[in-house]
């Protein structure tokens, strides 16, 4: 019973066992399979939308990915076929967000909270200055103090 | 007495807006980046008569709606009876695109719900639904009498959507 745990534990612990892999390539033109794969890392599968077209297994990622591949196929650049499914699936299709008006917020929205966050700081900080400005003190207040001083001195003596 | 203690209480209320917000949006449903442009292209065979060959330009001069659907969508079949209203009260022609399908299967849904579609272009590779920016079934698209996309509904067809929606838009359209 042991060895049998045992075997099932190296079996499993073996490389790529259970291990989610990148969709197979379906052609054996490797230098065409990596730019499809590369490409396909830059494009967002629509049905799981947080992951790339290369991480996909849905359906649909597999026949975006042949159509990538066919279009490669009759020469077309990477640029074209961005071009081709933006105009289909939107910007939404690009990994990448790219940075235009709609995306604005995305790109610059932390700056702008770390500019209103240093903005606060800075105000706060002044203020607690302000605060802590030294106060002289009046004649009477020095009296008691020294008063004070010297009792405590007497006593620790 | 400085009112900085709010500041966290504000964005805690800014930030349940934005999730409230999410809450409501289902990221699935996408906006279709082809309104406003041609009907893209295609030539596909019929589902009922394989030898027949339909293309966008046999539907010139109407407003109809064009329901990707398959047999497989368990959504789509939640749709079928309100497509058969639809077609029904004949208020808007609707083509079917079979998508990713079988021709049997398609054809045993359409024998056991009924047929709500004037005919069925079989996209059975789905080469034209990427074409159409389809991201999933169902997904309805508008069309105009020049072949123009109006409108995608990225989901299931309702009431709602039809009365407040598409229904308006084509009467606009059929004027």
């Amino acid at each position: 019973m042991k060895r049998l745990i045992l075997l099932l534990l190296i079996v499993a612990s073996l490389p790529g066992f259970g291990m989610a892999k990148e969709a197979q390539p379906a052609s054996d033109d490797p230098v065409l399979e990596e730019r499809v794969m590369n490409l396909s890392r830059e494009l967002r599968c629509l049905v799981c939308q947080n992951e790339t077209l290369a991480d996909s297994r849905a359906d649909l990622a597999e026949d975006l990915r042949n159509q990538i591949r066919e279009q490669m196929k009759a020469g077309k650049s990477d640029k074209e076929i961005v071009a081709y499914l933006t105009q289909r699936y939107g910007k939404f299709i690009l990994y990448n967000p790219p940075v235009d008006p709609t995306t604005y917020l995305l790109w610059f929205g932390p700056f702008v909270l770390l500019l209103a966050g240093l903005f606060l700081l800075f105000r706060f900080v002044k203020q607690r200055r302000e605060l802590i400005t030294d106060q002289p003190l009046s004649m009477d207040e020095r009296q008691r103090a020294e008063n004070l001083l010297k009792t405590d001195q007497g006593k620790t003596a | 007495m400085s009112k900085l203690f709010l500041i966290p209480l504000v964005l805690f209320a800014v930030l349940i807006v934005f999730l409230a917000i999410g809450l409501g949006h289902d990221p699935h449903k996408l906006p279709s980046a082809l309104i406003g442009k041609p009907a893209p292209q295609f030539a596909l065979t019929e589902l009922r008569e394989p030898g027949k060959i339909i293309s966008p330009d046999q539907m010139r001069g109407k407003v109809w709606l064009l329901n990707v659907w398959a047999s497989w969508c368990v959504a789509c079949r939640e749709e079928h009876p309100f497509l058969m209203e639809i077609a029904k009260s004949r208020a808007v022609p609707i083509y079917g695109l079979t998508w990713k399908d079988q021709r049997e299967d398609s054809l045993a849904v359409l024998s056991e719900l009924g047929d709500p579609y004037v005919l069925n272009m079989a996209d059975f590779d789905g080469r034209v639904a990427i074409d159409y920016g389809i991201t999933g079934a169902p997904e309805t698209y508008l069309i105009d009498k020049n072949g123009i996309i109006r409108y995608k509904e990225p989901g299931q067809l309702t009431p709602e959507i039809m009365e407040k929606t598409i229904l308006p838009m084509v009467r606009e359209l059929n004027r």
